[in-house]
């Protein structure tokens, strides 16, 4: 059983849990994932890992919730218990093993959507301890829905905020903040990395690329077991038909077939509104 | 003294009641029914069904000894050969191995070797101690990765021996395949698998699941800052394989692995007690021939879809087990041999709404001397279907091979192990699906326990 430490709403419906979980947290690197369940007869389902405290043995996990097993992990509180929490999973990012000579040559923007801003905290924080700049777009329909912002104000070279509604930062989508900094600003970039929503994936793929800024993006693939064996995850890259869990999560965005990624990930979306309507609630997580 | 009287009929689940729910579909035979079909057995001089058997049990003692009604020395004398009777009693190909061998089949029925295996391995169960004198431990320490049939094999041989055993499994249930693979209606979970776990537990071996080897600790952490002296991989088969035709990433396209999983492991059999779903659509057609094929499409059957097997060979050469084949038959499941897919077609939605196939026809032999099959030209059809389920086996999970140096894989990417099991790595030994690719569960069985001597051999040498 893995504790809950701590936990925090960040946001309407998105909750940080802080779990103790030692194993999970010596291994951990950015940009992989754990598999968690709530309880006998929860789902399996992945989350990214938001932060990791090897010393302390504790991983942060933030949870948006959307469906049935994420209200019944939110509405778990501090001392109680989660079923399961296995990882790390998934390839940790590539620059935790690239020359730091090479990426400290490198400018990289992060581009972060909704609760993709807590995935994207871990990477800006290992390469910014590395001595690497990264600049970060935080985006969110409206400034009450923004998270991780003070963390992440410390630890990128220069974080910028987009808002849909213009209630905080840039008013408009991620994307028209990346033309504005590259385009108005000329700002120079040699790496993206985008994670959030499978469609904000999609276009902050296609603006980069209109640039020809490579871009890194980190699916959130529908999983069963998240260590190879179902195959749920699997997406076409580049052609070629791929495991998120095993392969990824991270991609070249340039290769994703977002299309199909969006589809394969609505398709228990009928069942899990079913699963809800019959739920009888009390786990709005107070 | 052997008899002229036929194979005692097993007792089952009628195949229409059967089809509707999830309960072991044979239950096996009864005190009387194992003793009259145990005095079937001619008691041969040269048993061929012991030289067919993978593990060497002394079958005809054993039935010799259920013949006079002794379960407690027929079930000793499987132990020496074979930890898990129960299950393998279950699961075992018996007509290709010592039912397939038996004397008695040239002319009638061969002796149910099978299921008297079984009822002594049940019988062990239901008159197991509720504790077990604990070996004195000896000090040393070993870890298995898996909790499948050579993890738990090996775990209990070295737990014997006096070795503190600790087995560390990925997902949060034990007992590997038997418990995400093979349908509760075939092999009973809480009855049978967690019994054996159990039986374990009492020898004093220790279990954590969620940790992934690999992953959240490597061999080489378990080797030096964990403090074991060996290390067995029982890891499983892997990944599972697609076809690499068009349209097998379409919505309703799942292997046999996550369709078995989400329905076995995660319960999605019960929506009152699972949270996990599964879709199994109107029509699902599982393409492939082996157990795990027909498991899947009794289990679609079983969940209300009509269900079809698309098999590219002759009835033939099936790989399953006969008695699968044939339950499935009588449960409804339809056949499609000499079929092969090409395609699989979409709606307008991205959601499968048929599969497009061509007829075969058998030609040469291949190297596996089954004979190979060959498309007849012009002949495409379409089956209409909205589930495709994948049953083409897997290949190997390379996580903890490309985490371990040093440790060597073969041509195929599995683990590279001798006859005993011991890896190019020291102190790193191997058996299963890992090292074999699929294969059964008592040759995985019987490759834990090789591999238990030879830890022990390697630790006392250290």
């Amino acid at each position: 059983m893995f504790e809950i430490l701590e936990k925090r709403m960040l946001a309407e419906s998105i909750w940080l849990m802080r779990i103790s979980a030692p194993r999970v947290a010596r291994a951990a690197l950015p940009g992989q994932f754990v598999i968690v369940r709530a309880d006998q007869g929860g789902e399996r389902i992945p989350l990214t890992i938001a932060d990791y405290d090897a010393a302390e043995g504790s991983v942060t996990i933030v949870i948006q919730t959307i469906g049935l097993s994420t209200r019944k992990i939110c509405a778990l509180g501090v001392g109680e218990s989660l079923a399961d929490f296995a990882g790390p999973l998934g390839r940790p990012s590539d620059f935790v093993t690239m020359p730091l000579d090479e990426l400290r040559s490198r400018r990289w923007l992060f581009v972060a959507g909704g609760v993709g801003a807590a995935p994207v905290y871990p990477q800006v924080k290992w390469l910014s301890e590395h001595g690497v700049r990264c600049d970060v777009i935080i985006g969110a329909k409206t400034r009450d829905m923004l998270i991780y912002t003070d963390l992440m104000r410390q630890a990128a070279e220069c974080l910028h905020i987009a808002t849909d509604d213009g209630s905080e930062g840039f008013h408009g989508m991620v994307t028209a903040l990346m033309k504005e900094l590259i385009e108005t600003r000329g700002e120079h970039y040699d790496e993206c990395v985008a994670i959030g929503p499978m469609i904000m994936m999609k276009f902050v793929t296609m603006t980069a690329r209109s640039y020809s800024l490579p871009t890194t993006v980190s699916l959130n693939a529908l999983m069963v077991d998240g260590t190879g064996m179902c195959g749920a995850c699997r997406v076409s890259v580049g052609g070629r038909m791929l495991f998120t869990c095993v392969d990824g999560p991270e991609f070249d965005g340039y290769e994703v077939d977002f299309d199909e990624a969006m589809r394969r990930q609505a398709m228990y979306r009928t069942h899990e509104r079913n699963a809800l309507e019959k739920h009888k609630c009390n786990c709005y997580g107070e | 003294m052997a008899n002229r009287i036929p194979r005692v009929e097993v007792r089952e689940q009628a195949p229409a009641v059967r089809a509707t729910n999830f309960e072991e579909v044979c239950y096996g035979y009864d005190r009387d029914e194992a003793m009259l079909e145990a005095s079937r057995c001619l008691n041969c001089k040269n048993p061929r069904c012991v030289a067919a058997c993978p593990v060497g049990i002394a079958i005809p003692d054993f039935i010799a000894a259920v013949a006079r009604g002794d379960e407690q020395a027929a079930s000793e004398i499987i132990s020496k050969d074979s930890l898990l009777p129960s299950i393998c009693g279950r699961v075992c190909p018996q007509e290709t191995q010592c039912e397939g061998s038996c004397v008695l089949g040239v002319k009638f029925e061969p002796v149910a070797i099978g299921k008297l295996e079984r009822y002594v391995g049940d019988w062990k169960i239901a008159n197991a101690p509720a504790a077990v004198e604990r070996p004195e431990s000896n000090g040393r320490r070993v870890a298995v990765v898996g909790s499948g049939p050579s993890a738990l094999a090996c775990a209990s041989d070295l737990a014997a021996m006096g070795y503190e055993v600790k087995v560390f499994e990925a997902l949060h249930k034990l007992g590997g395949v038997l418990v995400y693979g093979i349908p509760e209606f075939r092999l009973p979970k809480d009855k049978i698998v967690e019994r054996e776990i159990d039986s374990l537990r009492r020898l004093g071996v220790e279990f954590e699941t969620d940790v992934i080897i690999g992953r959240t600790l490597t061999i080489d952490d378990l080797l030096d800052k964990e403090g074991y002296d060996a290390v067995f991989v029982g890891s499983g088969a892997g990944l599972p394989r697609f076809m690499g035709i068009e349209g097998e990433n379409l919505n309703g396209v799942f292997s046999a692995n996550e369709f078995l999983t989400r329905v076995n492991l995660m319960g999605a059999y019960d929506s009152e007690s699972s949270d996990t779903p599964v879709f199994v659509g109107r029509r699902a057609v599982v393409v492939g021939g082996g157990n795990v094929a027909m498991d899947a499409v009794r289990t679609a059957k079983r969940l209300g879809a009509e269900a079809v097997i698309v098999y590219r060979r002759s009835e033939a050469e099936l790989p399953a087990r006969r008695e699968e084949v044939h339950h499935a038959r009588e449960e409804g499941i339809e056949f499609r041999m000499l079929t092969n897919p090409t395609r699989i077609i979409a709606d307008e939605r991205g959601w499968v709404k048929g599969i497009s196939c061509v007829e075969m026809t058998l030609g040469e032999p291949d190297a596996s001397g089954r004979r190979s099959p060959v498309t007849v030209e012009g002949s495409d059809f379409e089956i209409e279907c909205d589930v495709v389920i994948m049953a083409l086996g897997t290949s190997p999970n390379p996580l903890i091979a490309s985490t371990t140096e040093g440790l060597a894989v073969n041509r195929r990417g599995c683990i590279e192990a001798d006859e005993s099991g011991a890896t190019t790595r020291k102190g790193v030994f191997a058996g299963g699906d890992t090292v074999t690719g699929a294969a059964t569960v008592i040759l995985a069985m019987g490759a834990g326990r090789r591999a238990a001597r030879a830890i022990d051999e390697y630790i006392k040498g250290l």
